[in-house]
């Protein structure tokens, strides 16, 4: 059974948490240092008692509680309350409206899950999820998802970094980008209807930004199994690029030499190139891409966007000798 | 006895215009109960993005009652309601004012702020726009393309003009329209149905007109 984890140091890192969270049951799990600090006892039962977790349900279904432990990888701005993580997100597969994927990711079939491992590497097929990622070893990292419509949140992820994952398939030294394949089902996914883009969707990394600290692959937020609306059962988290990096509900990862295709690049590469870091210095033909607004940070709410999305420490050096205003 | 036509002329008499008013206006009557409700923290329908859900709003329904607009002579044409005439500039300048507020809500909720309050920072966020972003730069054409017929629309501007001269003047309604659907099919992301749906509505209205010219032209 999965039990929350729980340090006495949480409770500074959960004061970043917004008051609307307390408005919710729910979400009073994923604050529970909170209630701590308002001087409320045996908190710990309570969390037990509020989690949604009854018994016999499959352990791998959106809201379940996950074991994990706290990181240094968090920023301190208040995290983006939990409704609108959950109820404004692109995933064009099932509807272009922002609230689309909330009301229809229900019908994807999220479990069993499997992830087909292909190409230049020595471990390749088909991996049962709990294959892939090691749900004794999860994390928290609190990161600023930075999407290209210039709005931005920061979600408390759970899960493993990217290159612990890759490295278990053993790549081969020519491998020297690795391509992503979001799941597709037509009966599932009401949004393939219409092909917005060309299904199904896929996104990726040169080797050494996937190999990058920061590079994450996020089973849960908020301390629980992500909703499907969030690419569950397992999606990708670049924070340094914009949001469409992020691929969701990934069934298929590809080793390969040569850069691999991109779903938006292939819409429109003019607006979309294949690196995709955050810039605020370069002029996106649709949206200036100088500032952002923080979803959940009040109507008026905006901040001037960093460049690689305030993680240049981190990056930059990936980058070094590259223009990056032609490699978009 | 009351008769069919009598109601018929009654209601167009008493009754069309206000009830034309009230359903253009009912949109933007929405739209400000909707902020009102968000300014004061009740739950409302503007969702967690509402300056977007407001540009999206105002927009569709700016593009939708202009295109309502341009249906109203083949309904004449076409159906046995002629007096629905008699709400043709309602409906016109309806779809200017939902245009107008539809750029104010961008200077003010977007550029406005982005620029930290600054009107100077904020015309130049404009101009960049235009300049940059093929979609806004339409928009503010289309835009821009309404503001005259707007203020033609008075009486008696139209007899200051002459009836020949307004009709000209007026034929911008055409290209505005045009421009209004790439806006919008330049906006969206994708390959998206709803510029595609608006865009045919548009050339069978257009198209309309065409084989009407055709028809006067071959007598």
């Amino acid at each position: 059974m999965f039990r929350r984890f729980q340090a006495p140091w949480q409770a500074n890192t959960d004061t970043v948490t917004p008051k609307s969270l307390y408005l919710n049951r729910r979400k009073i799990m994923a604050a529970g240092g909170a209630l701590a600090l308002t001087g409320i006892t045996g908190c710990g039962n309570a969390q037990s008692s509020t989690a949604q977790t009854p018994a016999g349900r499959h352990p791998s279904g959106p809201g379940t509680a996950l074991d994990f432990r706290q990181t240094d990888y968090r920023i301190s701005d208040p995290s983006t309350p939990y409704d609108a993580v959950t109820g404004y997100n692109n995933f064009y597969e099932f509807g272009v409206g922002k609230d689309d994927p909330a009301r229809h990711a229900h019908a994807m079939t999220t479990s069993p899950w499997s992830i087909s491992v292909e190409g230049l590497a020595e471990r390749t097929g088909e991996f049962a999820l709990a294959d892939v990622i090691d749900f004794g070893a999860l994390e928290e990292r609190i990161y600023r998802l930075r999407c290209v419509e210039a709005w931005s949140m920061v979600i408390p992820w759970i899960g493993v970094p990217l290159g612990s994952v890759l490295q278990s398939f053993q790549p081969s030294s020519e491998a020297r980008y690795v391509q992503f394949e979001t799941y597709l089902n037509r009966d599932e996914m009401r949004g393939t209807r219409f092909r917005v883009l060309d299904w199904p969707y896929v996104e990726g990394l040169r080797m050494d930004e996937a190999v990058n600290e920061l590079a994450f692959l996020a089973v849960g937020l908020y301390g629980e199994v992500l909703p499907n609306q969030n690419g569950a059962p397992i999606r990708l988290v670049v924070p340094w690029k914009y949001g469409y990096k992020s691929i969701k509900s990934i069934r298929a990862i590809r080793f390969t030499a040569e850069q691999p295709d991109t779903s938006w690049n292939l819409s429109a590469p003019h607006e979309y190139g294949f690196y995709s870091n955050v810039n605020p210095n370069r002029a996106h033909p649709r949206w200036s891409q100088s500032s952002e607004r923080v979803i959940g940070g009040g109507v008026f709410a905006r901040r001037e966007t960093e460049m690689f999305n305030g993680y240049e420490e981190q990056v930059a050096s990936l980058y070094e000798g590259m223009d990056l205003l032609v490699n978009h | 006895m009351i008769s069919a036509a009598d109601l018929t002329r009654t209601f167009n008499r008493n009754w069309l215009n206000p009830l034309a008013f009230w359903l253009l206006a009912a949109p933007g009557i929405w739209l400000i109960w909707q902020w009102g409700l968000l300014l004061t923290g009740h739950p409302n329908a503007l969702g967690f993005n509402p300056i977007e859900t407001t540009h999206r709003f105002l927009g569709d329904t700016a593009l939708r009652i202009l295109l309502l607009s341009l249906a109203v002579s083949p309904v004449r044409d076409l159906t046995p309601w002629r007096s629905v005439m008699k709400i043709r500039r309602r409906i016109g300048l309806a779809a200017f004012w939902y245009a107008f507020a539809h750029v104010l809500a961008y200077l003010g909720l977007d550029l406005l702020i982005a620029a930290g309050m600054n009107p100077l920072g904020a015309l130049a966020g404009l101009w960049d726009d235009v300049a940059e972003r093929i979609y806004i730069t339409l928009g503010m054409i289309a835009f821009i393309g309404l503001v005259p017929l707007a203020v033609t629309s008075f009486n008696a501007m139209i007899r200051k003009l002459g009836s020949a001269n307004w009709q000209r003047l007026h034929w911008l309604v055409y290209p505005t329209a045009v421009l209004a659907v790439f806006h919008y099919g330049y906006m969206v992301r994708g390959e998206q149905l709803s510029p595609w749906v608006h865009g045919a509505i548009l050339a069978l209205l257009l198209a309309y007109r065409g084989f009407k010219a055709a028809k006067r032209t071959l007598k």
